[in-house]
């Protein structure tokens, strides 16, 4: 059996940012045990000598010349944000502001 | 006209023989598309075709004409769209609009293509069966209590249905071929790297392709001619030559060697399916190719790879929907629990799986065990399709181990429902090109025949589709419903 349960399930979709009912940790706990169980089989090859493949493509550092570009129109960007404030998005507050930093600044 | 003309070969002979218009094309389609009973559509975007038919027509007039000028299609809705929503099926993205369109609709819309509409799809692409989008599933027009297959199974039904010549759908690990199959109708996945990702909405980043959904090999190859090429947007496109891609399609199998991999006739396959796709093979035969008994043994691996890599690509770039910029906010006590909170409403129980699924596979303390793991049995993987692609042209195998099953029948077994992909996401995986093609029928279901080739393959790949398709009636069949409509 896999090691996944129920606190790896909630501790694993706290680090995804996804909010769960309890509901849904119990479910999920069972799907992905046996999902996880399926996968890993791969145990069973031998991959001592063998580099991993991240892509198929024989590209690497693809660069391009770094030019000046019409950028898209702020509007039509800005029209999908759920709350904005003139051409920013608004967002709930992430820093408090301390007295001392402002006397600082 | 009451109906669209059976391919884009015979679509665009009408067109430039002014026997129809685009504009008399796109309303056929736009009014089929408006009374789909499928639920194959999220939006039908009838003055943007209108306006584009229009403009085909004056192509057509001034004697500019390519292949696709004027001919309508439907485009999976997780391929962003210039001021045309755009959802990818999640309730996350409910409402979007796109800045701008993705590169593939932008080569549609210079080839003079009338876009309709934008077609349901399981949420993100990920499913087999359609029945994870938010805004309901899909049915299959030869059964309508049966899936159409998935992801794309919106564009596959739109073909199969006769409301557009041709769709466009992205393959991950499976999600046109597949639906293709179940739909009975013609499917394709590029080589990764011919086809630009830009302006798609991000699955997993190695394995996504955007190909094609018709009613011949021809048309395939068509619109793919379109699509293929460099993209400067896209760094993980190939910078190749241009090509003709249609330049085999008459040339016939004689000669050809064709493998046969025995781990693609084994457990889970329905004998229907079986007998359809032998016979098949038989016929290939009879025409002149040699079959190869050939061994892909990692295939039995495939499925722990892609479960793997995938959920981890997936949990990478779903990270962009917070809730900040676009999409849906859910306010929660502070920003964190506002990402946690939009998270959980927005996206539907499939994402949520891969989400945490994923996470765990690239968390400290198994980031070894299981991505890099999987990393190196994908090298082990794509090593054996290179081995047996030194002493074959191409591989014959089935699509799908199943024909199309009841709604509702695998959706609490989420293993149950990834073993569909078993003969499509090897392919995904080693990068190759495949294409489904309609085979016959089991239980009155329609059965695809898949063909992988080499990477860059495609003409070869549409040698051998077109040799069987030629030979057979089996691209002609139309479901009942659409039959009597």
């Amino acid at each position: 059996m896999s090691e996944i349960d129920a606190r790896v399930v909630r501790y694993v979709a706290d680090l995804a940012r996804i909010g769960l009912t309890d509901d849904e940790v119990e479910r999920f706990t069972s799907q992905l045990s046996v999902v996880l169980d399926a996968v890993g089989k791969l145990r069973e090859i031998d991959t001592a000598d063998i580099p991993p493949t991240a892509s198929v493509l024989p590209l690497a550092n693809v660069t391009r010349e770094d030019e000046v570009r019409p950028s898209l129109p702020l509007e039509d960007v800005m029209r999908n944000a759920p709350t904005r404030d003139g051409d920013l998005f608004r967002v709930q507050t992430i820093i408090e502001e301390r007295p001392e930093e402002r006397v600082r600044g | 006209m009451a109906e669209l003309p059976g391919s884009i070969r015979e679509a665009g002979d009408l067109l430039r023989a002014r026997r129809a218009t685009a504009v008399e094309l796109a309303e056929v389609a736009i009014e089929r598309a408006g009374v789909d009973p499928y639920n194959a559509w999220l939006l039908v975007s009838a003055e943007q075709a209108r306006a584009q038919a229009r403009a085909a027509d004056e192509r057509i007039a001034s004697g500019d004409a390519s292949p696709l000028c004027g001919i309508p299609w439907a485009c999976k809705d997780i391929i962003g769209t210039k001021g045309v929503e755009t959802t990818a099926g999640s309730k996350i993205l409910d409402g979007y609009v796109p800045p701008y369109s993705a590169t593939v609709v932008e080569r549609l819309e210079a080839a003079g293509a009338v876009m309709i509409g934008k077609t349901n799809l399981d949420e993100f692409a990920m499913g087999s069966s359609n029945e994870n989008s938010a805004f309901g599933p899909v049915k299959n027009p030869w059964d309508t209590s049966r899936v159409p297959g998935g992801s794309s199974g919106g564009s596959a039904v739109a073909v199969a249905a006769g409301e557009v010549c041709f769709g466009l759908g992205t393959d991950t690990g499976g999600s046109i071929r597949q639906p293709a199959a179940l739909s009975g109708v013609a499917g394709m996945k590029p080589t990764y790297g011919r086809v630009s990702r830009y302006g798609v909405v991000a699955f997993a980043s190695s394995l996504d392709q955007v190909g094609p959904f018709g009613r011949t090999v021809e048309d395939i190859a068509l619109v793919c001619q379109a699509l293929f090429g460099v993209d400067p947007a896209d760094a993980t496109t190939m910078p190749l030559p241009s090509e003709d891609l249609c330049r085999d399609l008459e040339r016939g199998v004689k000669g050809m060697r064709l493998g046969v991999p025995r781990e693609y006739f084994v457990k889970g396959i329905e004998p229907g399916v079986e007998r359809a796709v032998r016979a098949a093979i038989r016929e290939l035969e009879r025409q002149g190719a040699t079959l190869l008994d050939v061994s892909l043994p990692s295939t039995d691996h495939a499925l722990g790879v892609y479960y793997i890599v995938q959920p981890a690509e997936a949990s990478a770039n779903l990270a962009r929907y917070d809730g900040v910029r676009y999409g849906l906010r859910v306010e929660g006590p502070d920003l964190v629990g506002t990402y946690k909170a939009t998270r959980g409403a927005g996206f539907g129980p499939e994402v949520k799986r891969r989400m945490i699924l994923g996470t765990y596979a690239l968390s400290t303390g198994y980031y070894d065990a299981y991505y890099v793991k999987a990393q190196k049995v994908r090298t082990v993987i794509k090593k054996e399709f290179d081995d047996v692609f030194a002493r074959v042209d191409a591989l014959v195998t089935p699509t799908s181990p199943t024909v199309a099953f009841g709604i509702g029948a695998k959706t609490n077994d989420p293993l149950a429902m990834y073993l569909n992909d078993v003969f499509t996401l090897p392919v995904n995986i080693a990068g190759l090109p495949g294409i489904s093609i309609p085979c016959g029928v089991s239980e009155g279901l329609p059965v695809g025949l898949q063909v992988i080739a080499a990477s860059y393959q495609e003409a070869t790949m549409f040698r051998v589709a077109a040799a069987y398709e030629r030979a057979t009636e089996h691209h002609r069949m139309r479901p009942p419903a659409a039959r009597a409509a």
